[in-house]
Order: structure tokens, then sequence, then C-alpha cells
């Protein structure tokens, strides 16, 4: 089925892994209280799947009794989750008021290049997703980037090659 | 109750605790202007979002504006609303949301019934101080009852209380944040691919143009103007109560006649009244029920009249397809009888006639469109116009509906009893369907047709009905939330029903989402309600076995009441749906 922007929306769970439907389904199961338990249940399925596909927003809604545009609309609210299936790694690039005077925008712009992706996007090796958030909290560490739970402060825009390249040569020595 | 005392402009006011500045300030003739706002008074229906913050007035000693239509008056309270700093506010709320809305008005279809429109004008606005970003959506035309123009959207929410808490459909909700927020079925799917029942409601209490009808008026006008076709046209009951608002008249106005000479005015071939096709409904109707009265049948069955309704049930209550009765909608009726019944009398080739109809309802668009009720691949009904296209239909010819002398239908199908009219409101049907069940199962004859404990704009009724010696139990709902409780008592046992009647739109068809539009001002439903009850009462036949038309009808042509033909003609069936 088509979107209103004409993009192609997968609506079955034949396409999503059994096993882990399973196990989401039996944590829905032991919930009391479905309807009032949304958040709950979407935290769970993100961490199963990594992401929040529109099959499995709809799944989510049938199991708890609740219209999937309101499930959506809740998934589409709130930033940790995502309809995107996610990197290995996810860059957040703090876009708070002190890191964007300190320059965060080239950064950002930066980061774009090199990843070759646009925001709340995975490269296509699957090893990063590109986000900017808000404040972080750290502003005497202006402009902040995170890798992951890694923090990098006072980051420059030619320090990023560098930083990615640690997670890339990482990959390289993992796993092929 | 405790009483709260506290000043509004200088006015001592006293309101009772609980009340919101709007409504301290209305009791003292105050107007304070909103627009996110809605409360549908009578009908329990209210959208308190304080988004828009057209309301805004000013709270001494607080530091930001206060949204009247939220904030809830306090003892001691001192409010200025005319304050400069409460109109600049006011103003300020509109020019936002100006920044960021198109500015197409002279050609939006909302032009002047638009709420943003009026209050633009009403603030003194006379220029856009901001220029933004603009939204840029694709406008949804999939559904052949609904244009979604999310670009005309200015996040009230009226909609989405609508479609969740009123009709509990659940396709229209925030989606996203920010900027990039909408309201929209999940997933940005089309309105076509969603459970929308396409009832229209949210239509009715939009109040911009982002949730406006499927306009047909340039249909109509060139099937009028192709000689090679025959048009024949159908007005439905809730019409004739409804449309002289739109020229003018007092809510209320009975403009039957009014109606007839319009139609006659614009050159159609012929003129027919739905309110037949619901005396033929009700035949068919009475029949079934006594059919499954009297055999055993599945008890309670439900009414099929409203198309919102239908596919609310078909994609809610998947599993229960057998409970409504299987009788088309009486404008589904009509078209089947035009192109059959008229068409052979006549001696027009089927395929050369077009029916039309007028209905106070956007879902009618939808039905019409239903390939089931094609028969030899020929639709049933081709085009529907809502109440409002009808009337800008005759705005366009220069028509001045409200001198028009008054006129009649044709004969054949243009005949109709009080029993018919009565279809436009809550309580009608069923109400119209017992009087006929009570002559058919006593073979008495009913002298008190008016049947009050029917009657009224509850959300859900119920009623007993003595016929004989048997109790017949009666339920009505309107608003598709009601239906929903009433459908839940079934699915679990728990409904001691024999009939139910459902509408989708509160008030029954008076209030349906093709009506014109009544801004939040809910006497205008119970005026037209009074109005369809005024016309039954001026009727001289008002049980619809007395149709003396209808009654030629099933002896030329359809043979008996729920027979082998009437079941292939006005007869339907139910498909499963998903819930989405």
């Amino acid at each position: 089925m088509k979107n209103a922007k004409g993009r192609l929306v997968e609506l079955s769970t034949d396409f999503l892994d059994k096993e882990k439907l399973s196990v989401l389904d039996d944590y829905i199961q032991g919930i009391e209280d479905k309807e009032g338990s949304l958040i709950h249940v979407l935290h769970k399925a993100q961490s199963l799947f990594g992401y929040l596909p529109e099959n499995l927003q709809l799944h989510v809604a049938r199991k708890i009794d609740l219209p999937a545009a309101k499930v959506n609309g809740v998934v589409s609210f709130y930033s940790f989750f995502t309809q995107e299936p996610r990197g290995k790694h996810t860059i957040s690039l703090c876009m708070g008021t002190a890191c964007f005077v300190k320059g965060a925008d080239k950064i950002f712009k930066t980061l774009k290049d090199q990843l070759g992706v646009a925001n709340n996007k995975m490269t296509e090796d699957g090893l990063f997703t590109l986000k900017d958030i808000r404040c972080v909290g750290a502003c005497g560490l202006a402009p902040v980037l995170m890798v992951d739970d890694k923090v990098y402060g006072h980051v420059k825009a030619e320090d990023i090659e560098t930083i990615l390249n640690k997670y890339r040569d990482e990959e390289d020595s993992n796993g092929h | 109750m405790a009483i709260v005392k506290a000043k509004i402009n200088g006015i001592d006011v006293e309101v009772a605790s609980g009340a919101t500045i709007l409504e301290a300030a209305r009791t003292i003739g105050v107007h304070i202007p909103t627009l996110c706002h809605l409360n549908l008074e009578g009908f329990g229906i209210v959208n308190k979002v304080a988004s828009c913050r057209a309301c805004v007035v000013e709270v001494e000693g607080r530091m930001a504006l206060a949204p009247s239509c939220a904030e809830k008056v306090t003892e001691g309270m001192v409010i200025k609303t005319d304050s400069l700093r409460a109109i600049t506010g006011r103003r300020m709320a509109i020019e936002l949301l100006l920044s960021n809305h198109p500015q197409d008005c002279l050609i939006c279809p909302k032009n002047l019934e638009c709420e943003l429109q009026a209050l633009s004008q009403e603030m003194g606005v006379r220029e856009i101080k901001w220029t933004g970003e603009k939204m840029d959506y694709p406008i949804d035309r999939t559904s052949a009852s609904l244009v979604k123009d999310p670009n005309k959207c200015i996040m009230c929410r009226r909609c989405e209380t609508m479609c969740n808490e009123v009709q509990t459909v659940g396709v229209l909700s925030g989606i996203n944040r920010g900027f990039d927020a909408v309201v929209g079925p999940a997933f940005n799917l089309d309105m076509e691919h969603t459970a929308c029942t396409f009832c229209g409601q949210c239509v009715a209490v939009c109040p911009t143009g982002a949730l406006t009808e499927i306009n047909d008026v340039g249909k109509v006008w060139r099937a009028l103007n192709d000689e090679s076709k025959h048009v024949v046209v159908q007005v439905a009951p809730a019409i004739r109560v409804a449309i002289g608002e739109l020229f003018g008249m007092a809510p209320g106005s009975v403009t039957t006649g009014q109606l007839a000479s319009s139609l006659r005015r614009l050159g159609f071939d012929a003129i027919f009244d739905t309110d037949f096709a619901a005396d033929l409904t009700i035949m068919e109707e009475a029949s079934e029920l006594v059919h499954r009265i009297e055999h055993g049948g599945k008890l309670p069955m439900l009414t099929s009249c409203c198309p919102a309704w239908v596919k609310f049930f078909e994609h809610q209550f998947p599993d229960m397809l057998d409970i409504p009765s299987s009788c088309k909608s009486p404008q589904i009726m009509m078209g089947s009888m035009v192109k059959t019944y008229y068409a052979k009398k006549t001696g027009i080739d089927p395929e050369n006639v077009v029916v039309v109809s007028i209905m106070p309802c956007l879902a009618k668009k939808a039905e019409a469109a239903r390939p089931e009720l094609a028969k030899d691949d020929l639709n049933n009904v081709d085009l529907v116009l809502s109440t409002r296209e009808y009337g800008a239909m005759l705005h366009e010819a220069g028509i001045q509906f409200d001198v028009l002398p008054e006129g009649d239908f044709d004969q054949l199908l243009g005949e109709s009893t009080g029993a018919a009219v009565i279809f436009g409101t809550t309580g009608g049907v069923i109400e119209a369907a017992v009087r006929t069940a009570y002559e058919w199962l006593t073979g008495e004859e009913l002298e008190r047709v008016e049947f009050t404990q029917l009657r009224g704009l509850e959300g859900i009724r119920s009623a007993s009905v003595k016929i004989k010696d048997l109790e017949i139990n009666i339920g009505i709902a309107h608003g598709l939330g009601n239906a929903r409780k009433l459908l839940e008592d079934i699915r679990d046992g728990r409904s001691h029903y024999h009939a139910i009647e459902i509408m989708a739109c509160p008030g029954g068809c008076i209030g349906g989402g093709g009506q014109p539009y009544h801004h939040g001002d809910m006497d205008i439903i119970k005026k037209r309600q009074e109005a369809i009850y005024a016309e039954d009462r001026s009727k001289v036949r008002r049980k619809s076995h007395e149709n003396e038309a209808l009654k030629v009808l099933y002896e030329d042509f359809l043979g008996a009441p729920y027979g082998q033909k009437a079941h292939d003609l006005l007869h339907t069936h139910y498909t499963a749906r998903e819930k989405i």
C-alpha cells in the first residue's frame, strides 16, 4: 500500500522476525493496563527490533487495542523512537544553543558530507545513523558530538574524519 | 454549588465554581473570539485543547495572557478582555496562524464559511508581519467523500476529537512534532485506505479548508447539459429542513416545495423524493424484522440506512456482519428502482439514465461508489451532492431559493408518507418501522402514530413498545461512539433489544457531514429536528405501507416485500474490513 507521499507502506507482519515478535507478545500479555502502557511496549519493541517499522507499530496497535494513528502519533512524537533502521553506531550532534553558537551547523554539514546521509538516516554500510539532538547538558564542551554513549567535546570539523575512522577501523578488525 | 466572584472589564461577575473565563464573559454579554474551542452543547461534545490562543485575555497579576476557553475563574480574579494587550495578543495569535497559511481564500472551498477568515476580519488583521517556512503537503483526494488538505490545518484538533472521542473511529491523530506536526491517518496513509467511515463529522467541525468534501457540482452540470443523458434526481429527507439556511432562511424552515421547484428549474428530467425510498426501506426492513422475530432469526436487528455506520461495523465489528439488516439504504434503493422499474416504465435505456442524489451526508458519496451495489455494471446512483454543494449549484444558477413558489415531486417515485420524513432524524427510522410493524403484527389500525418515547437527542435511548402480547425492546444510538457501546453489549450477550437504530452523525442526518455548517450552534440541529416532526404531522399518510405509489410498485414490479425480486434489487451484503 502506498501512503500519501507515494512511499510504499508495509503493513503485513509476515516479514517481522517471528521469535522477536513472540517475545514482544509475551511481554504485552503480561501487562495489566495495556492501553496505559503504550510507551513501555514501544520501548520493548524497539529494543527487540532496533527500530519501529510501520508493520510493527500496527501489530502493537492491534495487540493493545489502540488506533494505529495514535500509536504512530506517539512513535513520531518522541525522538527516542525511530521508524527507520538504525546503524550500529548512532552519531548524535548537539544542536542546542551553546553548540549552535560554537558552529555545530558546520560540523553537521561535514558529517552529512562525509557519511553521505541526511539527518536521521543510516549510512549505506549500516555502520552509522546521524541524528541532531537538543542540549545534552555539556555546554562547557560545546560543540558536543556523541557516538553512542561516548562524548566528544570541543569538536572541530577537521576532527570528524579521525573520529569516524576509529569506528570504521574497529569494524574492519572485528568482522573482516 | 459554590459560587466564585470576579471582575471582567470592571464588571462584577458571579459564576459557578469551575466555569471558564469564556463562559463567565458570556454571562455578561462580553464576546471573546474562539477558534480551536468547540462545545457542542446538548451533545456532550467538547474540544478544549487551548492550542490556538485566539481567546487570550489579561489576568491581573499574571505575566502571560491566559486562554479564556480553558482558564477557570478563581475568586477575586480581575480579568481584562478589552485591554490593548489582550486585543494585540489575540490578533498576534491569528497573524501567526496566517504566517503559515495558504492565502488562496478567494478560491478556497471554505471561502465565507472559514472561521479563521472570519476571525482575521474580526481581529482587524491587515498584514501578515512574518514570513516563514510554509507547509507543503500533498492534498488527499483519494476517497469519494473527503478532501484533506493539511496545508490549511491549524492544529485545532477538532477533527481528532470527533474522530476519536465522539465517533471512536480513530483514524485521525496528531503525527510528528513541531513544524512537521500534522493531523492525519497512521503512516500517512490515504484516507481511502483507512477505517474512515466518511461520516464527515471532521468536515462539519473543521474551522478552515483543511477538511472539505469532494466537489461533484461540475459533473452534475455536465450531466444536465448532456443531451444523451436522462438525469433523474432524488433528495433525502433531511435536506428540506436545512437547505433554507444557505439562503438566509431561519433554521428549521421546511422547504419541501421550494426544493422540488428548484430542481425543476435546474432542468432535471425527473424529480423524485428519497422519502419514497424510505417508505420502501420500511416495507423491506419491517418485513425482515417480522421475519426474524417469527422465525427465530438473529436479534437484535440493526438498521442499515446509514453508510457511515455500515462502514464502521465492517471495520470495527467484522465478526458481527449478520446483525444489521440486509436492506440497502434508501438512496441506493431509489437508484435501483430508477434504473430498473422507472427505466422499464418509461422505456428509457438505463445506460442513459444518470441518477443524482442530494444528500446531507458525505458517506453517501462513498456508498454510491461501492462496487457490490452496482447492478449489471450500472451504478445504482451515479453522482452525489451534499446539501452544501446543491446550495452552491443554485447560487451559481442564480436561483433565489427562499422566494421560489412551491412545487411537487414527480409521480411514480415521488410520493411519500410522514414515516419517511422522520428518517432524517435520530429515532425516526425505528419509529417509522414500528408504525408499520405494529399494524402488520396486530392486524389493527394504529391510531396514535407518534411514539414520543423514541424521540429526543440523548446519545443512547431505549424504549419498549407493546405490540399485542409482544414487548418489543428498541435501542437507538446516534454518534458512532454510542453505537459502539450498544454493539459491545450485543457481543458480550448483554443486549435485550429486538431492534436498534443507528445513525453515525450527532442528531442523525439533520446533523450530517454534508449539511450547512452549524459553526457550533447546536440549536440549529434542534430546530431541524422540530421541522422534521412538523413535516411528518403535516402529512395525510404517516405510515409507510399506506404509500399508494409504493403499493403499485410492489403489485406491478417487485412482487412481495422481502421476496425474491426485492432481495435481488433491494438487499445487499457486507464485507469484513481491516481496522487501521
